[in-house]
């Protein structure tokens, strides 16, 4: 499965990632190398096996509806990047 | 060589106070960490003053807890309140996590004592610790080696004795292989029986914390002291508390160890495959029987690992955006500024395997990959369970090979992966394994035996490991660094 | 155009449900509250923290689901939905996508008179995002924004509808009915201009009499039940002179500006249509059994329909009527309450579609924060029925009682405003007032019959409303005879 060059500017704004022009030729032939290898499960007949997307078969686990103290002010914002009055500032949301 | 268990009867008996051994520990670990640089940060005062609350409760004859004062340390994904967290990267580098994972919690009950944090792969994506932003992990046993990965740090502090005993984290080997790499014991218990509340994650279907340690007792008695439910945890197994210590017993005698042949293949280095035969003899003049099995679907377990840990990855490491906690590189707008800080934040593995899971999960693509891959899981578990009902274990090597050089498979990221064959099919059951040291290579270097297990089979696991360790004691050797003077 | 084209409309309506905590932690739902003091490692996103889910959010999905006649999945799971933006701190949303808790469902609503069945395509469990407050007028004009994640994590249920909906008027209808049942469930406040009732209108415009489906937009942002009617409308309006203009359609998302009264186009992401779902590795799948259905079924309160019918049948009110008594459950509520402490219904619903309205609309206030217990009615009409008050004195008794909160017969007491009905205290006024009004004397007598009436007037004016209507009648033809 090689991946093209597009496919990779796509995954990578959807990523919010940089693939930088210089590094795009070998970015492109290790995630096709990778792609190619696991590509291999397409030898497989799997129509009738059920997928299993947890390792432990539990279901129903619950909380009950009962409040806990929220985190202190401070500290909720003690890694904040930036903030404001008590709020997370962020750059302006929509681009030129 | 010290062990939580001498340790503990030491200072039970009053032989040495808590507080000389952390300072004990503390020295032979400003000896050994200029050289193998498996800490990212200390927590030295800490430990010192957890220590003289456990002289204390000695003194006034209070029973302490196997753990008590003991000097561990703390691989760097798992949340400690107040301390730094980092996961080896930049884009965490000054992250003081709020609150305690659950892990945490449960050591602080048992007065625990901690050095630090422990250098790892980047978001613990890597098998050779050479994927850390911020430090360069050297094997104890070769300081040109890598110490494996992606609990590398976890693994050299307990080889080079800067800890006596480490948690690591394990999704598709992280805590076995690293701990094969350096001759220690390294524990990744079955999915669910140790939180993760706490534990940031790589892949949440297959994380797993786990014990690294010198001796199987050791491992147990971590284990007895991390595992159990917690409701902070959806994924926690619920049940009463096991006391890993009973199953501690020096007998294999009607136990059947199956050995599958799909971990046997072409690519085993020649010195791992005498060391399991050595193995396998071992067990049987012990009275066990060695019975051949198949785990056909094996040749698959890495592609369907991959898929499925990087897919998850894509989504776990959405959330560092520079928006309330992380690096942030300021730029104009939004987007740009988030681009920027995750492109300059995290290291170039990091990154593949985001695109690489953002790809297997995109429209078009999903179902050819990631479905695919559940589906895959899904057989190998069955796999598992059909040679369970017939055996109560299995036997392979850890690892394929024994550590190799720095640089060495760096370059090639799919050689890298392919590494990993050995490990990962026990994340994708969701299985406990065991590494243990099963003698030496012949240019020096550990063999880790990997002993797997039915879900919630530690007690089994341990047993037979421990059984291993008393009939070959040529196997239980110390790093050239790793004696510490008490 | 209107009559060439036809509208087709699927509502997408997410509503806030009213637990006590968040749906993955233990933070509180509470509306408002300092900015980013409602939060936790696990709302927050901090690396590391993870969810667990409410089993309240279940319970009233379970509800909503019966309610509107779905089916109930037996397995149902939460899965990730993957796109970047601020108020959503992990960049995923905890979501529920191929295996939502309910789905094929249905809901008969009534327009001009008509009864129509909505389809109800799936309901599923959610969480809300965070705010944004913009520095600038704008989001478009500001240099930066500020994040509060009080809201994340407050659980949503999204109801979505199939394209069954061919107008402005029916999507109201809908929304409103919907309302209704989420308000009678007691699982959600529905109050749209909070933003705990939302709702993204998809809409499409075709030739009449052709099967096929439009080019949908979707419009976000619409606030108000007067709202939704009008941005359907022009959203209609607007793809039918493009269409006739020989124009084409975008399928985009638009937003409603209700000041202007017009949809704007948002600007369009490329990745927008590419959420990557795949199932929540931190939580673990819902397994609901038949029993579980059963006893929720069982345990539903009664719902505006039967309602409307029992008020019919049992309190023997007009259909109208009963339909505005029960539009809130509230109000129904209250009337119940009224009979059940004595009071005939139709007086109690005549009473609360008149003057209690009127007091209750003019403060801003729903039934059930009327000042004028139901009990309180209940005994204001009883003095009426025994005669110790007149239908007239009422209505100034129940002002009183609105602006004192004390019952009837204490009011009456103490302004004295007990009915008279000593005949002997009646009479003297009505010979005085016969006495006074010579002409309307003289024009009954004539045969003008009217006339009474003003002689009546004059004798409550005399008593100050106080005198015993039927009694003053009786008096004035006895007299007027002699």
């Amino acid at each position: 499965m090689k991946i093209s060059q597009e496919e990779i500017k796509k995954i990578a704004l959807l990523s919010r990632l940089e693939v930088k022009e210089d590094r795009m030729a070998s970015v492109e032939k290790e995630l096709s190398d990778i792609l190619t290898y696991v590509a291999e499960l397409n030898e497989l007949e799997l129509d009738d096996v059920e997928v299993m997307a947890h390792a432990v078969p539990l279901h129903n686990v619950f909380r009950e509806d009962e409040t806990k103290p929220s985190l202190d002010h401070d500290l909720a914002l003690s890694n904040a990047p930036e903030e404001e009055d008590g709020y997370f500032k962020v750059p302006r949301v929509v681009q030129e | 060589m010290a062990t939580i268990h001498e340790l503990h009867t030491k200072l039970v008996n009053k032989e040495i106070s808590a507080v000389e051994l952390t300072n004990a520990v503390i020295s032979h670990k400003a000896k050994v960490e200029p050289v193998v640089h498996a800490y990212l940060s200390d927590s030295h005062e800490l430990a010192l003053a957890s220590a003289k609350a456990v002289d204390e409760a000695i003194a006034k004859g209070e029973t302490i807890s196997p753990l008590a004062g003991i000097p561990g340390a703390i691989k760097d994904n798992i949340c400690i309140k107040d301390h730094p967290t980092t996961c080896a990267s930049k884009m965490l580098e000054n992250f003081i996590p709020p609150y305690n994972a659950s892990v945490i919690e449960k050591l602080n009950a048992n007065h625990y004592v901690s050095l630090g944090k422990l250098n790892m792969d980047e978001f613990a994506m890597g098998g050779s610790t050479e994927n850390s932003a911020l430090a360069k992990t050297a094997n104890p046993w070769n300081l040109e080696c890598v110490p494996g990965g992606s609990s590398g740090g976890s693994a050299a502090a307990v080889s080079s004795g800067s800890a006596i005993w480490a948690l690591g984290s394990d999704t598709g080997g992280s805590i076995r292989q690293p701990a094969s790499f350096c001759g220690v014991v390294g524990m990744k218990p079955t999915y669910g029986n140790v939180s993760r509340y706490g534990l940031i994650a790589f892949a949440s279907s297959l994380d797993q914390i786990g014990p690294v340690t010198r001796d199987v007792t050791d491992a147990a008695l971590v284990l007895n002291a991390i595992a159990g439910h917690d409701s902070k945890d959806s994924t926690s197994i619920p049940g009463q508390r096991v006391d890993y210590t009973k199953a501690l017993v020096n007998d294999v005698k009607n136990l059947k160890i199956g050995v599958p042949k799909e971990f046997f293949g072409d690519g085993l280095n020649a010195d791992v495959r005498k060391a399991m035969d050595e193995a396998i003899e071992t067990y049987k003049k012990l009275g066990a029987e060695i019975v051949e099995v198949s785990l056909p679907s094996t040749k698959y377990a890495l592609s369907a690992y991959y898929i499925i840990a990087l897919a998850e990855a894509s989504s776990n490491l959405a959330r560092y955006d520079g928006v309330s906690y992380g690096l942030r590189v300021s730029a104009d707008n939004l987007v740009e500024m988030s681009t920027k800080s995750r492109t300059e934040g995290f290291g170039p593995e990091v990154q593949r395997r985001i695109l690489l899971g953002t790809y297997v999960l995109s429209a078009g693509y999903y179902d050819a990959y990631y479905l695919k891959a559940l589906k895959v899981r899904r057989v190998i578990k069955n796999e598992f369970d059909e040679a369970f009902s017939k055996v109560d274990l299995l036997l392979a090597p850890t690892a394929p090979n024994t550590a190799y050089k720095f640089g060495e498979k760096i370059n090639d990221p799919l050689a890298m992966y392919l590494e990993d064959i050995c490990t990962v099919p026990a994340n994708l059951a969701g299985i406990p394994g065991i590494s243990i040291p099963a003698g030496m290579s012949s240019n020096n270097l550990p063999i880790g035996l990997q002993l797997l297990g039915p879900a919630m089979g530690e007690e089994t696991l341990l047993r037979a490991a421990f059984t291993f360790e008393q009939a070959r004691p040529d196997c239980q050797l110390v790093a050239p660094t790793g004696e510490v003077s008490l | 155009m209107s009559s060439k084209y036809e509208t087709v409309i699927g509502l997408e309506v997410h509503t806030e449900l009213k637990t006590k905590s968040k749906i993955f932690c233990g933070c509180t739902t509470e509306f408002g509250g300092d900015q980013n003091t409602h939060v936790c490692p696990v709302c927050l996103g901090l690396p590391g923290a993870m969810p667990v889910l409410n089993k309240k959010v279940v319970e009233f999905a379970i509800k909503v689901g019966l309610a509107l006649n779905c089916d109930i999945l037996h397995f149902n799971k939460f899965d990730r939905k993957n796109y970047y933006y601020p108020d959503l701190p992990k960049n995923y949303q905890t979501s529920q996508y191929d295996l939502p808790i309910c789905l094929n469902g249905h809901l008969d609503i009534e327009v001009n008179g008509e009864t129509k069945r909505i389809g109800i395509t799936r309901i599923h469990m959610e969480e809300d995002a965070g705010k944004l407050v913009h520095s600038g007028n704008t989001i478009s004009d500001s240099n930066s924004s500020n994040v509060d994640y009080n809201r994340t994590g407050v659980p949503l249920l999204e109801i979505v509808s199939e394209p069954d909906i061919r107008s402005g008027a029916e999507a109201k209808a809908y929304v409103e009915k919907l309302r209704s049942i989420l308000q009678y469930l007691e699982v959600s406040d529905g109050r749209m201009e909070e933003g705990s009732l939302r709702c993204d209108c998809n809409v499409s415009v075709r030739l009449r009499g052709t099967t096929e489906f439009g080019t949908r937009t979707e419009t976000k942002n619409v606030n108000s039940l007067t709202g939704i009617q009008k941005a359907i409308e022009y959203e209609a309006l607007r793809q039918a002179k493009l269409i006739e203009a020989g124009g084409k359609v975008d399928q985009e998302t638009r937003t409603w500006d209700d000041a202007q009264g017009i949809t704007l186009g948002m600007r369009k992401k490329d990745e927008e249509n590419d959420y990557r779902y795949f199932p929540e590795p931190d939580l673990v799948p819902i397994v609901i059994t038949d029993e579980e259905i059963e006893a929720a079924r069982n345990a539903l309160p009664e719902l505006q329909d039967a309602k409307i019918a029992r008020f019919v049948s049992e309190y023997d009110l007009s259909r109208e009527d009963a339909t505005i008594l029960t539009v809130a459950k509230v109000t129904a509520n209250y009337l119940d309450e009224a009979v059940n402490a004595g009071a005939d219904p139709k007086t109690v619903s005549n009473w609360m579609l008149g003057d209690l309205s009127k007091m209750i609309n003019e403060n801003n206030l729903t039934f059930a924060q009327s000042k004028v217990s139901p009990e309180n009615l209940a005994g204001m009409i009883a003095l009426i029925e025994k005669g110790t008050i007149s239908g007239k004195i009422a209505k100034k008794v129940i002002v009183s009682m609105w602006e004192t909160g004390k019952d009837a017969d204490t009011i009456v007491k103490e302004e004295g405003l007990v009915q008279i009905t000593d005949t002997g205290a009646i009479e003297e006024i009505v010979k005085q007032v016969i006495a006074n009004n010579p002409q309307p004397v003289e024009d009954f007598k004539g045969g003008n019959g009217k006339a009474i009436g003003f002689l009546v007037g004059q004798v409550m004016k005399e008593s100050k409303g106080r005198a015993n209507p039927g009694l003053v009648n009786e008096l004035l033809q006895k007299f007027l005879k002699d």
